[in-house]
């Protein structure tokens, strides 16, 4: 069924009018133009699609467009500030923790969300909350340098 | 845009050579482990087809390679900023675009380096060289006089009077050309080379701004699915497309057997062509993953010899121990993250694709076959690639997006589902080896006769040094056929993964029986200079210490050339309770030549071994028939972040030979490598990949 949605994405205020049942990914990548996050599995099996929804990493594939209504949604597109590279985004680059890049925004706002919830993760707990982002091009010790690397860089400070 | 001056267009080649030309060059050719003049086409001559410098002194490079997350971004801009003397930084590449670039066979078998870095060096020398001499006029001053530093050409004893190459060149195509080409710099003598310059393709990356083929948009495209068969060999006889019409906007498309579903939305065409319904024939389905060996074993195919020397009789005479064993390897996914995906717009009798493909050129000829246009009317542009692992040398995507455009008469863009990936996958080859041999009482090989069947030949030559050796391949490891319920292909390393977990897990069967340690068993037996050294470098890293196995320490080595590239690899593994191997350690000295891009290499090592653990642990296609079992990441299991060892690469130094390549020589040992650490912990041997813990326990039985 059509529907008005109302959410904040990269802090700007955005309607859509759609079926509410479609997944938040496609209208992202399609009606809203932003194609940061990528269709890997549509079953939330790899992580490619994630996406911050208040302040939550949650795989866009498998997620309903109507829950994001009144929320705000944070993509890869919206996390450097003014031209200025988030912590993570800069520790990606200089850790090497890119190949194809595919997964890669994906795995910066699931690592993101990490950091909020726990600003100076052990590598352990780093590896438990990114174990379900699939990277095939095995850049999955850089990723786990990088996030360590940020999370030092930030001090513990806001994500 | 405009056809490049200086070089052959396709269709020149097409006149000078006729036009059956690459039609004879199949997919299999292009994948055969030969160098690129064996194709019936060749890299360019002219420097132009390589380079462009605008006035502003930027420099373009131009290449056939595609960016797969590999890196030949950076070290192809080194090689040509080396020879050319210019910034790093400032060049910028275009690749994979068949209109702009020289034709090239593939980015596959890690062979940019090996073989497009010498034609490319060589066009920078040149270029740089005319540069001297056109500065040479320009500054009326003799060429001997002059050098070439950092985009200028300087008068030596007076670097006050230069000149810009920019304004030499001012963006056009050089006319003037070298009779005798210059040579190219040593490797000794490399100053951009050799170092981890930083990746163009990081910062568009980590922002989301890179474009792969799903991220492009055309004005009126629409988003195409293309209905499946449930297996492969199945025969449509009856389909109903009538509930499509409850799906607003959405069109049914359909040719013969084709029939494909078209919608602005990708979502919604996905929802629509699930609603397609059909009969088919189903074939009969008596092979499945229990018993497909058997059939490998069993089909009949040409035996062809890859190597034979001395006398096997008589090796077999002189041996005080024989071994025979069989060795087998399951059909694997490349599953890479990006599925499948190609954006098609036919207008007329001209086509334009953009799509994430390792193969630009083929893809071009396979899709103008598809929609029925002349070759050279169809241009392939290739954005970033998510991963391809060998598996995107395939086009399947493209062509199914081409017939959809041509019959919509929009732009179509079809994206796999990872469903899709799945079921259309070229896998690597289920396959067999057979190896008898037998040692002297020196511990000697004194002879090695091995047989691969359906893998490919690649790496199944014997390195060791012995007297009496015959290899012999039976049939193909590509393009299906034989056995093979549904097409196979190239896979990271392909061939090698299946011959070299063979060859090297026998090495270690028969240094146990001659109850020796594995290195010095292979130190023994290797004549081979080069990889003695590598050895060295890898066990200096590791701190192997002497032990015959099963030493209980779950360590374990491997030594490899994969087409000139050499790998000493060694592990350290546990195997808890249940028979789970959990790898702790991997050190992978490889000898690559001189290094273009070191931390390039050290990534290429890395995620080799990372993926290596996937095909060695759990990657295994469950079928029955035509019918691919595991569609999604649930049962098809890859690695993850917690399957991940401390990972040491070495690079071993090495300026005396070519540089070569680095994306699959660390990835081909990982079978083997991890059965001979499996075997030194437990004394459990297990000949079959991958090493799930039910093969395990049946081993320890």
């Amino acid at each position: 069924m059509e529907q008005k949605i109302q959410f904040t994405l990269n802090d700007r205020p955005v309607t859509v009018t759609t079926d509410g049942e479609r997944a938040l990914l496609w209208v992202l990548r399609t009606d809203l133009g932003l194609t940061g996050a990528k269709y890997g599995c549509g079953q939330s099996q790899c992580g490619t699609c994630t996406v911050i929804v208040n302040n939550e990493a949650i795989r866009s594939c498998n997620y309903p467009v109507k829950n994001v209504a009144g929320k705000r949604v944070l993509t890869i597109e919206g996390l450097a500030l003014n031209g200025r590279l988030h912590p993570l985004q800069k520790a990606f680059m200089e850790h090497g923790a890119v190949q194809c890049g595919f997964c890669t925004p994906g795995m910066i706002l699931n690592s993101y969300s990490l950091l909020l919830k726990n600003p100076t993760p052990s590598r352990e707990q780093v590896v438990k909350s990114m174990e379900y982002n699939l990277c095939r091009c095995g850049s999955y010790s850089r990723v786990e340098r990088a996030v360590l690397a940020a999370a030092a860089e930030m001090k513990g400070g806001e994500a | 845009m405009t056809e490049h001056a200086g070089f052959l267009t396709r269709r020149e080649f097409v006149k000078i050579l006729g036009p059956g030309l690459y039609i004879l060059v199949s997919a299999q050719d292009f994948l055969s482990g030969q160098a690129p003049k064996g194709f019936g086409r060749g890299y360019p001559e002219d420097f132009n087809a390589y380079l462009r410098i605008a006035e502003d002194g930027r420099v373009t490079c131009y290449s056939g390679k595609v960016e797969l997350g590999q890196g030949i971004t950076a070290s192809l801009a080194q090689m040509l900023a080396e020879e050319l003397e210019v910034p790093y930084e400032s060049v910028s590449m275009v690749l994979g675009d068949t209109k702009l670039c020289p034709w090239d066979p593939g980015t596959n078998g890690s062979r940019s380096i090996k073989y497009f870095g010498p034609a490319l060096r060589a066009a920078a020398a040149e270029a740089r060289e005319v540069l001297i001499q056109l500065a040479s006029e320009h500054l009326r001053v003799p060429a001997e006089r002059l050098i070439a530093e950092n985009g200028f050409v300087f008068q030596r004893d007076n670097p006050g009077n230069k000149v810009d190459y920019g304004s030499l060149a001012k963006g056009k195509t050089i006319e003037r050309h070298l009779e005798t080409k210059p040579p190219l710099k040593a490797a000794s003598a490399f100053q951009v080379c050799g170092k981890s310059l930083p990746r163009a393709d990081f910062q568009d990356k980590v922002t989301g701004k890179a474009q792969f083929a799903g991220d492009i948009r055309l004005p009126e495209m629409l988003y195409g699915k293309v209905f499946r068969p449930p297996a492969h060999g199945a025969k449509l006889k009856r389909v109903d497309v009538s509930a499509v019409k409850r799906i607003k906007g959405a069109r049914v498309l359909q040719e013969k057997d084709f029939v494909g579903v078209v919608h602005p939305l990708p979502d919604v065409a996905e929802k629509a062509i699930a609603l397609i319904k059909a009969d088919y024939e189903l074939p009969e389905a008596t092979i499945n993953d229990g018993n497909v060996h058997e059939y490998i074993i069993k089909t009949p195919a040409r035996d062809s010899v890859v190597e034979e020397k001395g006398d096997l009789k008589e090796g077999r005479s002189r041996a005080v121990v024989t071994f025979e064993e069989t060795y087998r390897t399951p059909y694997v996914a490349h599953a890479p993250t990006e599925t499948h995906t190609a954006v098609v717009h036919v207008e007329g009798d001209t086509a334009t694709a953009w799509i994430g493909t390792q193969r630009p050129f083929g893809a071009d000829a396979e899709i103008a076959r598809a929609i029925g246009i002349s070759d050279d009317r169809v241009r392939v542009i290739t954005p970033f690639v998510g991963g391809g692992f060998g598996g995107k040398s395939q086009v399947g995507q493209a062509v199914q997006a081409a017939r959809l455009s041509k019959l919509s008469g929009h732009p179509v863009q079809v994206t796999w589902s990872r469903e899709e990936e799945f079921f259309y996958d070229t896998f690597q080859p289920a396959a067999v080896v057979r190896i008898s041999s037998g040692l002297d009482k020196s511990n000697r090989i004194a002879f090695w006769d091995y047989h691969v069947f359906f893998a490919g030949d690649r790496s199944s030559q014997n390195i060791y040094d012995v007297p009496n050796v015959r290899t012999t391949s039976r049939g193909s490891g590509f393009g299906g056929g034989g056995p093979h319920p549904f097409p196979t292909g190239a896979w990271r390393g392909p061939g090698s993964n299946t011959n070299i977990f063979s060859r090297e897990s026998h090495i270690d069967i028969m240094a146990a029986k001659a109850e020796m340690d594995p290195l010095e068993f292979r130190c023994l037996n290797l004549a081979d200079q080069r990889m003695l050294r590598v050895i060295d470098a890898a066990a200096a890293r590791f701190g192997w210490k002497p032990a015959k196995g099963p030493s209980g320490q779950g360590r374990a080595m491997v030594c490899l050339d994969y087409l000139g590239t050499y790998v000493a690899a060694m592990a350290g593994i546990r195997v808890d309770k249940d028979s789970r191997i959990k790898v702790e350690r991997v050190v992978c000295a490889v000898d690559m030549g001189p290094v273009i891009n070191p931390e390039g290499a050290r990534l290429q090592i890395e995620g080799s071994v990372i993926m290596g653990l996937g095909y060695c642990l759990t990657e295994e296609m469950h079928f029955r028939g035509g019918a691919v079992q595991d569609i999604d990441f649930g049962s098809y299991s890859i690695p993850r972040f917690s399957w991940v060892p401390e990972i040491e690469p070495v690079l071993v130094e090495n300026l005396e030979s070519a540089p070569s390549g680095c994306g699959e020589p660390p990835i081909v040992g990982m079978g083997a490598l991890l059965a001979n650490a499996l075997f030194d912990a437990t004394g459990a041997r297990v000949t079959q990949l991958p090493l799930t813990p039910a093969r395990i326990r049946q081993a320890k039985a």
